[in-house]
């Protein structure tokens, strides 16, 4: 619809909408968290549900104990290799439409731990992200951002036409393949569907 | 005497229950066919192997549910119980030790014998030593 009638008309006091934008107003102020975390990121997760910045606000307090509830994966801190496989399994659990938000920077990167030996660097490597919020850790201002930002995405989408979201797209798969644990780190070592390595863009 | 009143319609006595019953059903019922409904027209739904899995902690079950535990532990949850119970009356028993007469000490010394003779007796037959 044109913003231009819309504004004219609600001059009128008449409000204009169409189905989607009902439909996805309602979606983005119902997405719930699943209760996950993971390291010290964690703390300023539960900071941010608390009265003193109270995510509830954003329709987001209702951090559900089950994949099966939850729309939305905040993976808050380090994911370590052995760790990864069960993020990547109850991503997959989880039914859609399905967000992630990697939450400082070691889900971003590996951060500080980058080098050690048992840090996934990134969880973008196994399941696709959403919004990522650097920081270390991010405090719960930039956490309710990175939620505005997953908002403002969620609005934008369509629900029809060739643009519409993967959750919609019925050939598209809704799990990822899960990596195991072998002997030198994970196997594979990245979704290659999923991730696409900087380094190798950059080269072309 | 007075006189006959105009009969109302016969009501049951349990008719408003009914009614309140039925009501209930649909309170209840309409909003999670209506969910229902939704679901199986909007829904996008994507079913798998895992996101169809009973197990949801993101480890993979294993082996089966239907194991056999070991007939100790019940044995020594009830070893247990009986000593718990004991220090239930114990602490009582300890808040008003100084004022208590010599026969409910005694009262209690043979409550309390009888308790370390049911653990002798459990002792002897080897409920204490895990097998």
């Amino acid at each position: 619809m044109d913003q231009d009638l819309k504004n004219e008309l609600s001059k009128h006091g008449i409000f204009a909408t169409t189905f989607e934008e009902l439909y996805n107003w309602g979606r983005k102020n119902s997405v719930w968290p699943l209760t996950f975390g993971l390291a010290c990121c964690a703390i300023e997760m539960i900071a941010t549900t608390m009265a003193r910045y109270d995510l509830a606000r954003f329709g987001a307090e209702i951090f559900r104990p089950s994949p099966r509830q939850a729309d939305l994966m905040i993976v808050s801190g380090t994911v370590t290799k052995k760790m990864a496989p069960q993020v990547v399994r109850l991503y997959n659990q989880m039914p859609e439409p399905k967000y992630v938000i990697a939450m400082g920077a070691c889900a971003i990167s590996g951060g500080p731990f980058r080098d050690g030996y048992n840090v996934l660097k990134g969880i973008d490597r196994f399941i696709p992200v959403d919004v990522h919020i650097p920081g270390c850790p991010p405090r719960p201002e930039a956490l309710i951002h990175a939620f505005m930002a997953l908002q403002e995405k969620i609005s934008a989408q369509h629900l029809t036409g060739e643009a519409r979201p993967r959750h919609l797209k019925q050939e598209l798969p809704s799990e990822f393949p899960v990596p195991e644990f072998g002997e030198h780190g994970l196997e594979p070592a990245q979704n290659d569907e999923v991730f696409h390595n900087p380094l190798k863009v950059l080269q072309g | 005497m007075g006189k006959i009143l105009p009969m109302a319609p016969v009501e049951h006595p349990w008719a408003t229950i009914l009614v309140l019953l039925i009501a209930a059903f649909v309170f209840g019922g309409v909003p999670l066919s209506l969910a229902w409904l939704w679901a199986k027209l909007y829904s996008p739904a994507k079913p798998g192997i895992q996101k169809n899995a009973t197990y949801e902690c993101g480890l993979e079950a294993k082996g089966d549910a239907w194991v056999q535990l070991d007939v100790s532990y019940y044995l020594y949850a009830i070893v247990f119980l009986i000593f718990d119970v004991e220090a239930v009356f114990l602490l009582p028993f300890a808040a008003a030790f100084s004022g208590l007469s010599l026969a409910a000490c005694l009262a209690m010394l043979v409550f309390l014998l009888l308790l370390v003779e049911g653990l002798i007796w459990a002792c002897q037959k080897g409920v204490l030593t895990w097998r």
